[in-house]
């Protein structure tokens, strides 16, 4: 009947965001705002999460879904699984589509361990009949088969994120959507999610991965959709896609560039933000930057930078007001920003800087960037996966 | 497992209509989860009261006894043929069914937040599965109700057949409101506050712990046009036999909680479409 597994036509979804006054979010404020401006319609700007997205997926494939902080990636995984609804468009699936989102949603602290069983299979949508046929295999797999008469709050956490994910891998359903980005937190999660996905990538059935991790995208897809800004600008190999979303910082800085399109009020505005662009793991961090010139505004304001990683997670934020430097707008004024004793990880880096007093003047992501050179700062030498933590420190042990 | 051309069910997403009106395959596929989070909240209920079943016991009889002091005593109002106590008993249990269901429901999606946001399913399961843990109560106190016409001598006679339907309708009133508040509370959390109050006022301005006779003729209009009203005197008439309520009672009765439970169902589903974003 269905020669794809999924076929979207125009998709999209747009959010209101209210632009005159402040949304209300209580219901009395809403009356009151309502019955002293009456005839007034409230201003709404629309912004589009996803413009008019076309694709198919076969019957087999597994799709790698990639693109920066952003570009629509959960939004178009949230609409396939039909936890929100588009704004346009059409979407077909050939068969039920099952996410790892949900894992461990609907458990219960207090319900037991087959309680819970059956409250989760079925709002993951197992039929009873099938939580019955599978409940078996389902707390083999967990391991818990001692433990299902006890509430799940006595359960350790291993146990318990064990019979979550043992529930949702038992629903076999035809389709399977992963966002890696959702996961994050649980490395044995993350871990035994793409192992679930290589399963269900060999059986024949159709996966979905969002992902930021490009070797796991380029190990274990089949194909590709490059997102940007909500378009879908690339839908082929896994190498093109994964080209185009490296290009896609570049393109993003360059945009970034121009201060009228960057956000913040404007009033200020940075005029050069610029780094050492290759250097060791423990070199100091050093960014210059200047600002332009404002007499209009009243008081002075400060400076921010954000280091953020390649997978847009902040390292290091340093705020100027916090080391007691205020700038007086009145003059163009320059600086410079030392971070000391930061040992980074080796990969490339971004640099944010952020012109603010009680507003954001000035929001200029990725104004530079660098890239820190991949060796190790210690005397002895491990392969790279034996340093795994977020940054890396100078550290000495003592024995006796 | 392999893939088999024409043996999967096939789902179309689209944008929702004006009405969003939910597939029926849909919601007759959710009536397990219906089921298991009714299960759920009866089970919660009575494994962490201290006072478990008790509880459910205890509560009518305490209120009964308390309106049967305040407004029998107390007030000396009129009960009719039936002791005060069982008359309180009776309009307990059928504002119990009504205001319970309201005020289960209205919080459940909130309450729920993590699943509307991750997983899909019918949302109206949601508040609708309070009616499962009201009606479970409800046959408590009925057999708690039942032994004590036995001992007080009290024969409801054939209009005891008629109950169903009243509960039917006092089900129907509270699911009604409760999916009306459950949507709105989404958007606007201090709806949280006002319903217990509105219960608690609409409990006073029906005639649930004394008698529509007791009610002087000046004020008389504002009970004649109360749908609580009617549901109380058809309640009454199914418990202790009392008079008949007029026919154009039963009759707006049926209509007018139809009407509620259509009209909650239609702002819920209005709402659905933005619950996973703003919640």
């Amino acid at each position: 009947m269905d020669d794809t597994a999924i076929t979207v036509r125009n998709l999209a979804k747009s959010y209101r965001i209210a632009t005159s006054g402040r949304s209300h979010d209580r219901l009395s404020e809403a009356l009151v705002a309502r019955a002293r401006h009456p005839f007034q319609r409230r201003a709404y700007e629309t912004f589009d999460a996803l413009h008019d997205l076309s694709f198919d997926v076969p019957w087999g494939e597994a799709v790698g879904i990639v693109g920066r902080n952003g570009a629509g990636k959960s939004t178009l995984l949230k609409i396939l699984t039909r936890i929100t609804a588009p704004s346009g468009g059409r979407v077909e699936l050939g068969g039920r589509i099952g996410s790892l989102l949900e894992v461990g949603t609907g458990f219960h602290p207090e319900l037991t361990g087959r309680e819970n069983v059956f409250l989760n299979g079925s709002l993951l949508g197992m039929g009873r009949r099938e939580i019955r046929r599978r409940f078996d295999d389902i707390v083999r797999f967990a391991g818990v088969e001692r433990f299902l008469e006890t509430p799940v709050k006595r359960f350790s956490s291993g146990m318990y994120v064990r019979l979550a994910f043992s529930v949702a891998s038992h629903l076999d359903t035809e389709i399977l959507a992963i966002d890696e980005v959702l996961a994050v937190g649980d490395a044995e999660f993350q871990r035994r999610s793409v192992d679930k996905m290589r399963d269900v990538a060999k059986d024949g059935r159709t996966v979905l991965y969002v992902s930021h991790q490009l070797q796991t995208v380029t190990a274990l897809c089949t194909s590709a959709i490059f997102l940007d800004e909500g378009r879908l600008l690339l839908h082929g190999p896994v190498e093109a896609a994964v080209e185009a979303y490296r290009d896609s910082f570049a393109t993003f800085r360059v945009r970034q560039m121009d201060a009228d399109r960057r956000p913040g009020s404007g009033q200020l505005r940075l005029e050069q933000v610029s780094t050492t662009e290759v250097r060791g793991p423990t070199d100091d961090t050093v960014v210059t930057f200047g600002v332009g010139v404002n007499p209009d505004v009243v008081g002075k304001y400060f400076v921010s930078c954000v280091l953020r990683d390649h997978q847009g997670l902040a390292v290091a934020q340093c705020d100027s007001r916090l080391v007691g430097l205020w700038l007086d707008p009145s003059e163009p004024r320059s600086g410079v920003l030392r971070i000391k004793d930061l040992w980074l990880r080796p990969g490339p880096y971004t640099v944010d800087m952020y012109v603010c007093q009680s507003g954001i003047f000035d929001e200029w992501r990725a104004a530079a960037s660098f890239e820190v050179l991949p060796h190790l700062p210690y005397p002895e030498l491990v392969t790279e996966e034996g340093v795994f933590a977020a940054v890396m420190c100078d550290f000495d042990y003592e024995a006796w | 497992m392999r893939h088999e051309p024409g043996s999967q069910p096939h789902i179309v997403i689209v944008p929702p209509g004006r009405l969003n009106v939910p597939r029926a395959r849909e919601l007759w596929a959710a009536r397990e989860i219906l089921y298991r989070f009714g299960v759920r909240d009866v089970v919660l209920r009575y494994r962490q009261t201290v006072v478990g079943v008790t509880w459910v016991v205890l509560q009518p009889l305490v209120t009964a006894a308390i309106f049967a002091v305040v407004f029998g005593r107390v007030a000396g109002l009129p009960s009719g043929d039936v002791p005060y106590f069982l008359f309180a008993f009776a309009g307990t249990m059928a504002w119990t069914v009504f205001a319970g269901v309201l005020t289960r429901a209205a919080p459940s999606l909130v309450a729920n937040q993590a699943l509307v946001a991750k997983v899909f399913f019918p949302r109206v399961v949601v508040p609708l599965s309070a009616n499962l843990s009201v009606l479970i109560d409800f046959a408590v106190s009925l057999v708690l109700f039942a032994v004590l016409l036995a001992v007080n001598d009290v024969n409801p006679g054939w209009a005891a057949l008629s109950l169903p339907l009243w509960i039917l309708c006092a089900l129907a009133l509270g699911s009604g409101l409760g999916l009306a508040a459950s949507a709105v509370m989404v958007k606007y959390r201090d709806v949280s506050y006002v319903v217990p109050w509105l219960v608690q006022a609409l409990m006073y301005a029906t005639p649930v712990a004394y008698a529509l006779e007791a009610v002087p003729p000046d004020i008389a209009w504002w009970f004649d046009v109360n749908p609580l009203t009617w549901l109380m005197e058809c309640f009454r008439w199914a418990l202790l036999g009392t008079a008949a309520p007029p026919t154009w009672q039963v009759v707006a009765l049926l209509g007018t909680s139809t009407a509620a439970l259509l009209g909650g169902l239609l702002v819920f589903q209005q709402r659905e479409r933005e619950f996973a974003d703003v919640i």
